[in-house]
């Protein structure tokens, strides 16, 4: 009955752990062979961040998140003292007007970064740039963006850098602000490297930081094996009662996820028409309600688009998207499915940056994206959020079906030089869930251990 | 049991008040033919999946449940306390109790009528109710040396791996124990038996070959609406009952040759198309007073309303082995103040499609209804559009003790979603045969 089983069972692959001492970490510095880091994941109970945290940056913004991580009990530093080790360093550059002004904190932040810790965080508060900016304001603003990319891959020892864009009116201190914050710093964003998220609303105040979810209602589809099953075990564990659904065939792994999370199986075929509704049945029937909806059942049926077939096509169209169409159209129409609603989509790295043979594929996970943002409206007047998490490399049964050669090749082709764990994908859908994340929508979340290719 | 009127005559006015005992739902593995996809899984396995698939969908992990009660008719030794073994490998609470009971292929239909009694007398809130058949992992009466022997041998492809088997033998494992498959007190296996049975009501081979097409063609109906979606859960890769042949015909079955009955010459009308298969599987059912159900958000499905069970001498009277249940019924219906003609779906387990035939010729035949069941006349007519309307043994197969459970959760979905007839509840009718002339009856109404 192990709900949090995602850190403890899993080892990282071979040559990471080969690596990452003795004799195997000597040869590799020598040969300058990738050295991938042991990443730290999320523990509950364990701290937010190994060590100091030093917040830079001028106005009251600083001041202000400074004080919610004096809150949080951490060890907060205005100033960075020489040699001594740094968890975390939040830069909080919200109130630029032109990029001259980054040059200051950028460098300041520069001087620490050889003080930083294993696994230690870089995060940006600042303002995206829009086509309304004023020329010099925009150049600042977007400045950030090639700023946190970059000091991403300079990182190392399983370190990261990622950005909170706040919009005009929000806060740097706001609940949504600090609920991205918290995520990024924590063990929740290991394999997230290089990314952004908006805060485009307050939020919600926090309340249980380790059971964020309790007494919420999930339903995850795709529930029975790798990703779908560590976000049902994740969910679980944060404290929301899970409802797995996967397709009857896959009904016995289903049932051991299900009991496993103490939650229930059901099966059903999410591209049958009333699949919506059925969920929402057995959701309000025996749980009284429905508050996150995560839309991860997924398929792959890959063929260059030369020698591609309507089957193949309209399959992959079928279950990774229509069925999301529609069964979204049948929560939004319900009146039980309101208040805090969450849908959050597990999209694709292949729809962002394109894959040779998967342009069935990628249409489905890009139109994800897209559905996921116009879907944002609707949701935000009855106060929900929905979002998107696109996976990079996830070590899964799936991917360990790649040759050897060209798998060993997929997975270091990223920042962090590993594969990730099916629980990264599922700590950022868990984030997103979050009453705190309430501010948090049209995201969409790449958990790539920042992959070399695309955004 | 020679005198129906007796126990009609008890009245169910006469009894207490008691609660209801209620159908929550229930979960199946598929059935698999034996040898095929369950050859290497025991008894304890296939039941502990079937209870793990039926905790999962009612969100039951860590629940005590009142007492689990199961079954086996081919069981090892070993498997004394099969239920309760279980249990403890299952999700459910380690302190849920549990017994096994065996009433040959009534095992099943049984627990759920003995539970829910207990259910109504108060004695306990909630169970589960069920059974499980290898006739793959079959116990064979000999040494335990020698058994292993000959199941390694059953699997060997090659005549060298066969000998490389038998050169274990040891003079030491030859020590007889002849098991038998028939009848201990005649020495006829049941499909001879039910040969005798069908002949004796000369029911054609066409009849059966039409109830076996019927069977095939209404489960597989019923995969194909999805009705199945929350009553079986996959195993060990099989997710359909591996028996159904849903394209089937009359002509392929009409090809088939007689198995049973040969010795009775132009009248063999038995064959492997309209004879249940000897299967593998497991089934539950979920059942709750109606406070336990409502106090978790469970569905109610149907009401166990009652139950009868009836024997025939099939050694020295005039009736066919598998007679019981054209007893066991009109007792049953009488009891309830109630005739064919108020049922809305009949689930007659298909042992073969003699035995659901000649029961129901039994039924319409004014001298048996007059001289055995002691009524003015026929019994009755069962409306052939109301039985086995999503299928039964002949095509999912029928692992003994799993059958009641698959037949009772089946017809508690049906009646559920039936609602109701004639503004009264939706009412359904199980009957089950079972080996030593025995046979088990129930009735449910929808919820």
């Amino acid at each position: 009955m192990t709900t949090h089983s995602n850190g403890a069972r899993e080892k990282a692959d071979k040559y990471t752990e080969f690596v990452s001492r003795g004799f195997g970490r000597d040869l590799a510095k020598r040969l300058g062979l990738p050295q991938p880091a042991i990443l730290r994941r999320y523990n509950p109970g364990a701290p937010l961040i190994e060590g100091p945290v030093l917040v830079m940056g001028q106005g009251a913004g600083s001041d202000d998140v400074a004080k919610v991580l004096l809150d949080w009990h951490q060890d907060v530093r205005r100033h960075a003292t020489p040699k001594e080790k740094l968890g975390a360093i939040v830069v909080v550059l919200d109130e630029l007007g032109h990029p001259e002004q980054l040059s200051a904190p950028m460098l300041a932040v520069g001087a620490a970064l050889r003080d930083l810790n294993k696994n230690a965080r870089i995060v940006t508060i600042s303002r995206p740039a829009l086509p309304s900016d004023a020329p010099a304001i925009a150049a600042a603003r977007n400045g950030v963006d090639g700023i946190v990319r970059s000091v991403a891959k300079e990182l190392r020892a399983g370190a990261t850098a990622n950005g909170i864009l706040l919009a005009n009116g929000i806060a740097a201190d706001s609940p949504s602000a600090m609920a991205s914050l918290r995520f990024f710093l924590s063990g929740r964003s290991a394999f997230v490297d290089g990314q952004f998220l908006t805060a485009s609303a307050v939020g919600e105040v926090a309340g249980d930081w380790d059971k964020p979810l309790n007494g919420c209602v999930a339903v995850v589809t795709g529930a029975a094996r790798g990703i779908g099953a560590a976000i049902a075990r994740t969910l679980a564990r944060d404290g929301a009662t899970v409802i797995a659904v996967d397709v009857p065939a896959a009904g016995d792994h289903l049932a051991a996820v299900a009991n496993d999370i103490h939650g229930t199986a059901l099966q059903l075929d999410i591209t049958a028409p009333d699949a919506g509704e059925r969920i929402l049945d057995h959701a309000i029937s025996r749980h009284g309600r429905l508050d996150i909806v995560v839309h991860n059942a997924g398929i792959t049926r890959d063929k260059l688009l030369a020698n591609m077939d309507a089957a193949k096509w309209d399959s992959v169209i079928a279950v990774n998207i229509a069925s999301q169409l529609r069964m979204n159209e049948a929560f939004l129409a319900s009146g039980d499915f309101g208040g805090n609603a969450r849908i959050i989509s597990v999209a694709s790295t292949s729809g962002i940056a394109g894959n040779r043979g998967q342009s069935n594929y990628a249409a489905s996970k890009a139109g994800v994206m897209g559905m996921v943002r116009s879907t944002a409206p609707l949701l935000e007047a009855r106060g929900g959020t929905v979002n998107a998490v696109a996976p990079g490399f996830i070590e899964t049964d799936m991917t360990a079906k790649i040759p050897f050669a060209t798998r060993e090749v997929a997975r270091r082709l990223n920042s962090l030089q590993q594969g990730g764990r099916p629980g990264d994908v599922a700590e950022a859908i868990a984030f997103f869930a979050q009453p705190a994340a309430a501010g948090v929508t049209a995201n969409v979340l790449r958990v790539c251990g920042q992959n070399l290719v695309g955004q | 049991m020679s005198n129906p009127t007796t126990a009609a005559s008890s009245g169910a006015a006469q009894l207490p008040t008691l609660r209801k005992a209620v159908v929550v739902g229930g979960n199946r593995i598929p059935f698999a033919r034996t040898g095929g996809a369950y050859a290497h899984s025991s008894n304890q396995d296939m039941l502990t999946a079937a209870l793990d698939g039926l905790v999962a969908r009612f969100g039951l992990a860590g629940e005590e449940i009142g007492e689990v009660a199961a079954g086996a008719v081919l069981k090892h030794s070993r498997d004394f306390n099969l239920t309760r073994e279980a249990v403890l490998g299952s999700a459910l609470a380690a302190t849920t109790p549990a017994y096994d009971l065996q009433q040959a292929c009534a095992t099943g239909l049984e627990t759920v009528l003995g539970l829910s009694n207990k259910i109504k007398l108060g004695q306990i809130d909630s169970a589960i109710a069920g059974g499980v058949d290898s006739a793959s992992d079959a116990p064979i009466a000999v040494s335990e040396g020698l058994r292993a022997i000959l199941l390694d041998l059953n699997r060997a492809k090659t005549t060298g791996q066969k000998l490389k088997i038998l050169s274990r033998i040891r003079p030491k494992d030859l020590s007889p124990d002849a098991p038998s498959t028939g009848e201990p007190r005649t020495g006829l296996s049941m499909g001879e038996h039910q040969a005798l049975t069908t002949a004796q009501w000369k029911i054609s081979r066409e009849a059966q070959d039409e109830l076996a097409l019927a069977s095939h063609k209404n489960l597989a109906a019923a995969y194909g609406r999805n009705f199945f979606d929350d009553l079986v859960t996959p195993f060990r890769g099989l997710s359909k009952d591996s028996n159904l042949r849903g394209d089937s015909t009359l002509e392929k079955l009409a090809s088939l040759k007689p198995v049973f009955g040969k010795s009775l010459g132009a009248a063999a009308t038995m064959t492997a198309g309209n004879s249940t298969p000897l299967t593998d599987g497991a089934s539950t059912v979920l059942l709750a007073s109606e406070e336990w159900a409502a106090a978790r958000d469970l569905p109610i499905l149907a009401d166990v309303v009652d139950g009868e069970a009836a024997a025939v001498d099939f050694v020295h009277g005039k009736d066919g082995l598998l007679m019981a249940p054209a007893f066991a019924v009109p007792r049953l219906l009488a009891r309830n103040g109630l005739t064919l003609a108020d049922i809305d779906y009949f689930e007659i387990h298909e042992a073969f499609a003699g035995t659901v035939l000649s029961t129901l010729a039994a039924w319409e035949d004014e001298e048996f209804g007059k001289t055995r069941l002691g009524l003015d006349g026929a019994f009755g007519t069962v409306d052939r559009s109301k039985l086995n309307v999503n299928g039964s043994s002949l095509a999912a197969g029928h692992p003994f003790a799993a059958t009641g459970g698959r037949l009772v959760a089946t017809l508690a979905k049906m009646l559920h979603e039936r609602g109701q007839v004639d503004g009264r509840p939706a009412r359904g009718l199980i009957s089950v045969c079972a080996a030593g002339g025995q046979g088990v009856v129930a009735i449910l109404e929808a919820r």
